[in-house]
């Protein structure tokens, strides 16, 4: 990307260490955490939690810790601490299968309940989670306008200005100083953005995955999850896996 | 003692076969047979070339030869332990010659990862009197529902090569497995096949079946020491006089070494890295005029390539071939005349297993030649040879059985067959490595075998191995069984990318070969890069492959980390210490050595073999600290790692640090002359900023990659669904955090920390020599760097950053597209 096309997206260092823009001409903040702030509405977005994601492959043979879903879920609680949302969005994919809520500990099922408190929750379904929590408080909904922007998990092929998805876990991977460092990662144009996964066990693809062909208009920018601050690395510093 | 004065030890038909050949059998053949008749344990130490093999199968074949025939088929006589698959099956050769020559009936056939289906069902139905294979495969035949009845009437293992297995995982996984098969057949005698060591008695343990309450478990291995051999002759290569002051190429000898090639038969150029196994070849070809066959051979190479290279070998077609490791071990190639060593040997029991690479035959010495690259090798080269001219080897600690390695055994023996706990104990406690296995581990292993092991208990449904009626643990079910079956073996290796041609319009060609993940991180889209032996462009990377183009006319891009992979030993290392500490001696040294030499000791100092040598200067804006441990690159990185640390307490502003196997270097903002040294080197260094160090780094998520592999908590293959290496990874690094945060002590945490500590950062090491220089820092103040600072300097820029430099690259590059962006 050359300076010319940054200028036009302009993005700014937000004093939380997120990424300030403009998609669609509505204003986010990419938080280092994965979520996605707008601020106007007040309302936090996380995508692809795939809550119980470890108890799943335990139920298969692999006994993975079994501590991912609340890893999770302390990250997020840490988030709507940081925020105070009026809304809270899950893009989709929020348990790892369909039979993944009935496993939450109650314990843990208790403090997913509580985000609900003084705000709304929303859930839009994903692929892996297609009809949503059934005990859980919110709303369901299968795509959601914010404005100019239309929230849903699945990105749609083609332009799509506005959309702000997840599903695709993206992750950027960058050359620097003899190694390479690979963190999951914000994709955008300025007209779309996808969301990093959010949670604990979830697996990236990369950017420059064909998987991506064809959202973005230009080459997008990638904003990569650092340890306290998002980074902005433009596409021609990544490397394919 | 000739064969004639015991007439009683070998058969008639035996005694015939040595005679017709024109041998007697020699004494420690001898001494094999009557261990075998008196139904004892035996660990056989001798060279290269001695008949070990035979040794170890006279026993075996005598029996097999002098018992009835059976009214019943019988199961398998001898199992042979080979740490290769293509020496399992050359053994196989190579015994099927007396067998045929004596006319005897007996069967001998392997069974390797490579053996077809049918031929391993036949072996199951009708079992051979001699299998030949390797522990994998025993790992997965105790693996087997009828494991107990297969190998009931086994009366011998053999373990050829067993210095090579038994200090790492595989020699454990080995170690669990005798002691299941001694289980199903009491009789069964343990016997070793060894080069020679520097201390048997420390393998005698690893083979002894006796228990911690004896006194020596040595005892119970009968020791049989085949004559020495004459002494290698080696000699140290100095190009004109001159040597570089700093580099791990040798390129400056290498018109010698190509001379030295045109004098013999057959020469065998081993190198410590594949880096330089590529380079070397790449030179020797451009000297090449006379168009010799030299070929390389290397881990990264396609299998099907170094099999085409061992075969023209063996049949005499090549005049020299330039390898790593890989050919360390293996099969004999007769007619090798010489042995080179590129770069320092780093330690003198492999540089013997090299060397005896070379003539085959016990009466002619071997003959090999080391070509330092650097001036400190000079010193290591002339070290190794005074080793060897004393027969002195490399010391190695005794091996404790890794916990990781014990989980997939528990497994193991959960889908042959239902265990007892109790009794499984103590059956463990008789593979040396365990003998001292605390209970409270075992039942730790046998809970995360079964659940996890995890604090919180959520996982008990999901129980991979249950307790049944009769108390007995049992495997959940047939899946489970599958999967473990699928995921035997301690060998882990590194995630792989294939190097391959790419064809036209983005298709993917020919396999070239394949690389660790790692090795093209250096490496940006249209840079060049030797490998294979030529010359490639890198097109691309797709999540499997790197795709390349041949590029012969280009100068490729130099992988700019040299250095070995083998740390120098300790032993080596205190020798290099000692000949520099002794002028005298200095004469012996090439010229120019000998003259860097004697300007360090005008102008800074020279410590004593007890002495570490500090050197304090400025030098540009910086200030360096450097210090001369000797203690190999890994030693020296966590050190620096751990100084670093404690220099930016002392608020003097560490900038960076480079190590190479010999010296460290730091250097800072501030000066470093006047602070207390003794105190800075204290050994509380390895204490609490070990820790916080070690769980942060990246050695500790590659370390819990591969206790987690071997462990069974991720499976590298599932029936149906390959998964590649490079997906385990990335889900081992996000489970690694996760665990650590939520339970610390967790049992594979625990593997993975102790795993990270001696094979990857080397903290015993540290740990010796921060005792052996404690009061003995020799601090020399200088205006500017001394001649022994000048290597070291000259590798700075050349070192990948490691720890925690993840976050800075991604903010440099921030940086500069902010930057661009603001312009």
């Amino acid at each position: 990307m050359n300076a010319q096309a940054l200028r036009e997206r302009s993005f700014a260092t937000s004093p939380c260490g997120g990424v300030a823009m403009a998609i669609h001409g509505h204003p986010v903040v990419m938080r280092h955490s994965g979520a996605l702030w707008l601020p106007i509405e007040r309302m936090l977005i996380v995508a692809d939690l795939h809550f119980e994601k470890g108890s799943a492959y335990a139920a298969r043979g692999q006994l993975l810790p079994p501590y991912d879903t609340v890893e999770t879920l302390s990250r997020l609680e840490a988030e709507t601490a940081a925020t105070t949302p009026a809304i809270l969005v899950f893009l989709g994919d929020s348990f790892h299968d369909s039979r993944a809520e009935d496993r939450l500990a109650p314990l843990v099922a208790e403090r997913i309940a509580a985000l609900a408190l003084g705000r709304t929750l929303i859930w839009a379904v994903g692929n892996h989670d297609e009809d949503g929590p059934r005990a859980l408080p919110g709303e369901l909904a299968d795509e959601l306008s914010v404005g100019t922007l239309v929230l849903r998990h699945e990105p749609q092929g083609g332009r799509q200005p506005g959309e702000i998805a997840g599903h695709l876990h993206p992750c950027a991977r960058l050359v620097g100083r003899g190694r390479a460092v690979r963190r999951r990662c914000f994709a955008t144009d300025g007209e779309r953005v996808i969301l990093p996964a959010f949670g604990a066990y979830a697996g990236g693809l990369n950017i420059r995955d064909k998987a991506y062909a064809g959202m973005f208009t230009a080459p997008p920018l990638a904003v990569a999850l650092g340890k306290d601050r998002a980074h902005p690395l433009s596409w021609a510093m990544l490397g394919g896996d | 003692m000739t064969a004639a004065a015991l007439p009683a030890l070998l058969p008639e038909r035996f005694e015939a076969w040595f005679a017709g050949r024109g041998w007697a059998a020699r004494q420690h053949q001898l001494d094999m047979v009557q261990a075998g008749l008196d139904e004892a344990h035996a660990l056989l130490i001798a060279p290269t070339g001695g008949g070990k093999t035979l040794a170890g199968f006279l026993p075996s074949l005598i029996e097999l030869s002098q018992r009835p025939k059976p009214n019943t088929p019988r199961g398998v006589h001898t199992l042979y332990i080979s740490p290769l698959k293509a020496l399992a099956v050359d053994v196989e050769r190579n015994l099927m010659t007396p067998i045929a020559q004596m006319g005897l009936n007996i069967s001998a056939e392997s069974r390797t990862g490579d053996t077809g289906e049918a031929r391993k069902v036949r072996q199951r139905i009708k079992p051979p009197d001699i299998l030949l294979t390797t522990p994998e495969q025993l790992a997965l035949f105790c693996a087997w529902e009828g494991a107990r009845l297969y190998f009931e009437d086994l009366r011998c293992i053999i373990i050829d090569e067993i210095h090579s297995l038994w200090p790492q995982k595989r020699g454990d996984l080995l170690a669990l497995d005798i002691a299941r098969l001694q289980q199903f057949a009491p009789r069964m005698r343990r016997v070793g096949l060894s080069a020679t060591v520097d201390d048997p008695d420390m393998i005698r343990r690893w083979l002894s079946p006796a228990g911690g309450e004896s006194a020596d478990p040595a005892e119970a291995v009968r020791l049989v020491r085949g004559p020495p051999g004459p002494l290698p002759q080696v000699e140290v290569l100095i190009s004109e006089g001159r040597v570089p002051w700093a580099g791990h190429t040798a390129q400056h000898a290498m018109a010698d070494v190509y001379e030295v090639i045109k004098r013999h038969k057959t020469s065998l150029i081993f190198v410590n890295t594949r880096f330089q196994a590529e380079f070397a070849f790449q030179e020797l070809w451009k000297l090449n005029d006379d168009n010799l066959p030299i070929a390389l051979h290397h881990g990264s190479l396609a299998a099907e390539q170094r099999r085409k290279v061992e075969s023209a070998m063996a049949k005499g077609d090549l005049r020299a071939v330039v390898c790593t490791s890989t050919l360390d071990l293996g099969i004999d190639w007769g007619d090798v005349d010489l042995v080179i060593q590129l770069a320092a040997p780093k330690g003198a029991s492999r540089m013997v297993q090299r060397i005896g690479r070379a003539n085959h035959r016990l009466d002619e010495p071997s003959k090999a030649i080391f070509v330092p690259a650097n001036r400190f090798e000079v010193l290591e080269c002339q070290a190794a040879r005074e080793a060897i001219a004393e027969n002195a080897f490399d010391a190695e600690p005794a091996r404790i059985g890794a916990l990781d390695v014990l989980a997939q055994h528990v497994m193991g023996c959960a889908v042959s067959e239902p265990f007892d706990l109790l009794a499984l104990y103590d059956e463990v406690r008789t593979a040396g490595p365990y003998r001292d296995l605390a209970w409270e581990d075992f039942e730790q292993v046998v809970e995360f075998v079964s659940t996890g092991g995890y604090a919180l208990r959520t996982y008990d449904r999901f129980r991979r191995i249950v307790k049944n009626a009769d108390g007995l643990w049992t495997v959940r079910n047939a899946q489970t069984a599958q999967r473990h079956r699928m995921n035997v073996g301690a060998i882990v290796s590194p995630a792989v990318i294939n190097i391959r041609m790419a064809g036209r319009r983005g298709t993917v060609g020919r396999k070239i070969g394949e690389v660790e993940e790692g090795y093209l991180e250096m490496l940006e889209p249209g840079d060049t890069f030797i490998f294979a032996g030529g010359v490639w462009r890198l097109q691309g990377v797709t999540s499997t492959d790197a795709l390349v183009t041949p590029a012969p006319n280009d100068d490729p891009k130099l992988p700019s980390w040299g250095g070995s992979k083998f740390a120098i030993s300790t032993f080596l290392a205190a020798k290099v210490r000692r000949m520099m500490s002794e002028p005298d001696t200095w004469k012996d040294l090439p010229t120019d050595v000998c003259e860097w030499l004697t300007v360090q000791q005008d102008k800074s100092m020279i410590p004593t073999p007890q002495q570490m040598l500090l050197e304090t200067f400025p030098r540009g804006k910086r200030h360096f600290l450097v210090i001369y441990p000797f203690e190999g690159r890994l030693a020296h990185t966590t050190l620096a790692m751990l100084l670093t640390r404690r220099l930016d307490r002392l608020r003097v502003g560490p900038l960076g640090f480079v190590v190479n196997d010999y010296a460290m270097a730091i250097w800072s903002l501030k000066p470093m002359d006047d602070l207390d040294f003794d105190s800075l080197f204290d050994q509380d260094m390895l204490g609490d900023d070990l820790e916080a160090w070690l769980d942060e780094s990246f050695m500790m998520k590659r370390a819990f990659k591969g206790c987690a592999l071997i462990a069974g908590l991720i499976e590298r293959r599932m029936p149906g669904a390959e998964k590649s290496g490079r997906q385990v990874t990335f889900s081992t690094d996000l489970i690694y955090d996760v665990l650590r945060r939520h339970q610390p002590d967790h049992l594979l945490l625990r593997t993975a920390r102790v795993d990270a500590a001696s094979g990857m950062i080397d903290v015993a090491r540290v740990g010796q020599m921060l005792d052996r220089i404690n009061g003995q820092i020799l601090h020399s103040r200088l205006d500017h760097l001394s001649p022994f600072a000048v290597p070291i300097l000259l590798e700075i820029g050349k070192e990948r950053v490691g720890g925690d430099a993840a976050d800075m690259i991604l903010a440099e590059a921030a940086e500069d597209l902010i930057a661009e962006a603001l312009s």
